[in-house]
């Protein structure tokens, strides 16, 4: 761990990600003020001055208050899409692995098409059959995570597949998902820890998306993407407002990137050597 | 994603708007400007088609009225009915005769002449079983339609009807050519002092100077005028500001307003419509059913809240479906003020002590999704839980919320004029019945006195004031933005509309 300190990138990325969970994670708890309560008489005050911290939007509600508990919504929404779309993704690549044949012909032109399709177009494809809301994001979010760590898992486990030890382990009659249990998962996990750092990110920029377009989170909860939709028209009285949910959004993708090309050099056996 | 989109295109046309500046500045020595004849007028919606006889969507009017189409009467700047296509009318004592006296030499943009037949024709293609004009209502009491020769036109009527003068001025009652009646919707035929020459879907809508019109009262400045749509306010103000569009009767945004303050070149003028916002519930539907309830959720809404939150403090509350240009209008805003404490009384009375839980249709215009957020704060204040669900307007919102009301609450503002009898129309999506309201506004048809007509539409007030069929929040201003040159405009919108037949360049 102490190598950590000689990989600035690591490590602004992991202070960041840190800081912007310890803030959500705090939001549940305290914020400044109540992020729904409105107050129309202290509508769209700089900040640092009589309406708070970050200054209020245009119903007088707390900046603060909203991107604090905007970035719960974002993170968790993010994460939960992310932790969905791995462990789908993952689990069909090593059973693809597993199989090999028209299986891996049929799943990869299928991720194929998944990848033809723009995240925020199925979303609003989906949004029209399950309503708009967290859990249409949710869903939206992962479906197109999937491909990418069935993709990822895939070549990892093929390349594991032709080890040795596997062919060994093949030899003695070991049954095929006890190997891809002992052998496959733990040699690709490193892999698939690095890309759900940055599919993070991508998901977070992708949640945001979707609220600008009012396909995630209804209101009255806060959601930065919102925050950044209902702000244009405001832009040259109150500028703060599209600019504090627009540096929020930058600086977590921007941390969790970090974090995650830090812990792929980290990780990664060929750039480790030392 | 779309900010950044947004605002590199106004740096972009802020740049073109400097170059054209500077342009113009050079040049100016040079040419001896001949007066400009050519106007460009924006619109944030585009309409479905140009006929305004067949379509509900106040865009269609706002293009075609009086620009394109006319009708048998119209209404002035000031609300009032003036003669057209009639030149005048007689009415007979008991109120069920009508003789109009038909206007000679009108011609049609195709050069059919305008007279009783197709007068006639008109009108029982309004009111026939087959009629999908959007004001059929209107058409119903016509019992038969006589034409004694080509400039007069006789209507007997069923029951007396008061406001038939005043409906016969609006845009689903302007006149059309037998021939070209079916084709109207994309290529518009009518008697105004303009011709339509193109529409470019998605674009615009291009009208030229009609030479041959038959008021030579009036003389038409300009040689073309163009509509164009756009949508999002801020490419709205970069177009007003770069010139590319010469005025926006009705700006997008009020929070834009401030910044033309000042402007050389651009003129605020704000004026009044009859965009009425009210929140309509389901009647028929629980626990909206019950009058206690929707009195409480008025008495949670405080009107200056939502006037000052949604719509930048530009509007007025209202306290029924009645704007204070309306004739006999009545402020009733202090029925049901906003007082918490009372509403939190009378929702327990009704049986709610806990409050309850519904859903919002709201469209996902502007005003209606600013107003929601803050009605669902201040529902929040006494208990009551309202999820907003964005309905896409219009195509779903008339399906869902119109058509089929299902749905608890929905936010829309109503733009027609004088339409305080859509909560005597069964079926209607507010689900509202109330015998003895349909009574007073059968009266005011009944009578041919103004002031008694306007003590009956006192009374209409009164009755939603207290029955509260929907939340009445506030009237929309008609945010008017345009080039300072730029005159003839209407500054007021006794009816959505959009007259350019006055409007002219002042050197």
């Amino acid at each position: 761990m102490a190598g950590i300190f000689r990989r600035p990138v690591l490590l602004i990325g992991l202070v960041v990600t840190l800081a912007l969970v310890a803030v959500a994670l705090f939001s549940l708890v305290w914020t400044p003020s109540l992020p729904s309560k409105m107050n129309i008489v202290q509508r769209l005050k700089p900040p640092l001055g009589p309406g708070g911290l970050l200054g209020t939007d245009q119903f007088g509600r707390d900046v603060a208050s909203m991107l604090m508990v905007g970035a719960w919504n974002s993170l968790s929404t993010s994460f939960l899409a992310v932790a969905i779309g791995a462990m789908v993704g993952s689990a069909v690549g090593v059973i693809v692995a597993m199989q090999r044949g028209w299986l891996e012909l049929i799943v990869m032109r299928g991720c194929d098409i998944i990848f033809a399709v723009p995240p925020i177009l199925s979303a609003m494809m989906l949004g029209a059959f399950l309503g708009s809301g967290r859990f249409t994001a949710i869903i939206a979010i992962a479906v197109f995570m999937v491909p990418v760590f069935a993709r990822l898992t895939l070549a990892g486990a093929k390349q594991i597949w032709a080890r040795d030890y596997v062919t060994a382990a093949v030899g003695i009659g070991r049954s095929k998902a006890k190997i891809t249990l002992v052998h496959i998962l733990p040699n690709i996990s490193n892999q698939i820890i690095v890309q759900v750092t940055i599919q993070l990110g991508l998901a977070i920029l992708t949640e945001a998306g979707l609220s600008f377009l009012g396909l995630g989170m209804p209101p009255p909860a806060p959601t930065w993407g919102r925050m950044l939709a209902d702000s244009q028209t405001f832009f040259g009285q109150a500028p703060w407002l599209a600019i504090l949910p627009g540096m929020a959004i930058a600086v977590a993708v921007l941390g969790l990137n970090m974090l995650g090309d830090g812990l792929r050099d980290m990780l990664d056996p060929k750039t480790n050597a030392g | 994603m779309q900010t950044i989109f947004s605002w590199s295109q106004v740096s972009r046309r802020g740049v073109m708007g400097l170059a054209l500046g500077a342009g113009i500045v050079l040049a100016a020595p040079y040419a001896q400007a001949a007066p400009k004849t050519a106007a460009t007028i924006g619109m944030t919606v585009e309409p479905g088609g140009l006929d305004p006889t067949i379509g509900a969507q106040v865009m269609i009017g706002q293009v075609t009225w009086q620009n394109i189409f006319e009708g048998l009467t119209t209404i002035d700047k000031a609300g009032k009915v003036q003669p057209q296509l009639a030149e005048s009318w007689d009415v007979s004592p008991d109120g069920k005769t009508y003789t109009f006296k038909l206007r000679q030499g009108v011609k049609f943009h195709n050069g059919v002449a305008f007279d009783s037949s197709v007068a006639k024709f008109t009108l029982d293609r309004a009111r026939g079983a087959d009629s999908v004009n959007p004001q059929k209502r209107y058409f119903t009491s016509i019992d038969t339609i006589e034409t004694p020769d080509a400039s007069t036109l006789v209507l007997k009527l069923k029951q007396p009807t008061g406001s038939l003068l005043y409906w016969f001025g609006w845009p689903a009652a302007v006149m059309v050519e037998p021939s070209t009646a079916a084709d109207n919707k994309t290529n518009p035929v009518g008697t105004g002092p303009f011709v339509f020459s193109s529409w470019a879907k998605g674009t615009k809508v291009d009208l030229k100077k009609n030479a041959g019109y038959w008021n030579k009262d009036v003389s038409v400045k300009l040689e073309t005028a163009s509509f164009r749509f756009i949508n999002d306010p801020q490419a709205q103000s970069a177009a007003l500001t770069a010139g590319d569009v010469d005025a926006f009767p009705e700006f997008g945004a009020p929070e834009l307003v401030s910044s033309f303050e000042g402007s050389d070149k651009l003129a605020t003028v704000i004026g009044n419509t009859e965009l009425k916002v009210v929140a309509g519930m389901n009647n028929s539907r629980k626990p909206f059913s019950d009058k206690k309830v929707r009195q409480a959720l008025m008495m949670a809404v405080d009107r200056a809240m939502v006037v000052e939150g949604a719509w930048s403090g530009l509007g007025t509350p209202i306290g029924s479906h009645y704007t204070p240009n309306d004739r006999g209008y009545k402020d009733l805003t202090g029925v049901y003020p906003y007082d918490v404490e009372k509403a939190k009384a009378l929702l327990a009375e009704a049986g709610y002590p806990n409050g309850f839980s519904f859903t919002m249709k709201a469209p996902q215009m502007a005003y209606a999704q600013r107003s929601s957020q803050i009605l669902q704060a201040l529902f929040a204040e006494i208990g009551v839980t309202m999820n907003i669900e964005t309905t896409e307007f219009p195509a779903k919102w008339v399906a869902d919320v119109l058509k089929a009301a299902d749905y608890d609450m929905t936010i829309v503002a109503h733009a027609e004029p004088m339409d305080i009898d859509i909560y005597a129309r069964d079926p209607y999506y507010f689900n509202y019945k109330n015998p003895e309201f349909n009574a007073i506004l059968a009266k005011v048809e009944a009578s041919t006195d103004a002031a008694e007509q306007d003590k009956f539409y006192g009374e209409a007030q009164t009755i939603l004031a207290n029955d509260v069929p929907a939340l009445f929040l506030f009237v929309m201003p008609k945010l008017g933005i345009w080039d300072k040159k730029l005159k003839g405009l209407w500054e007021n919108e006794p009816i959505p509309s959009n007259v350019l037949t006055e409007v002219f360049w002042e050197e």
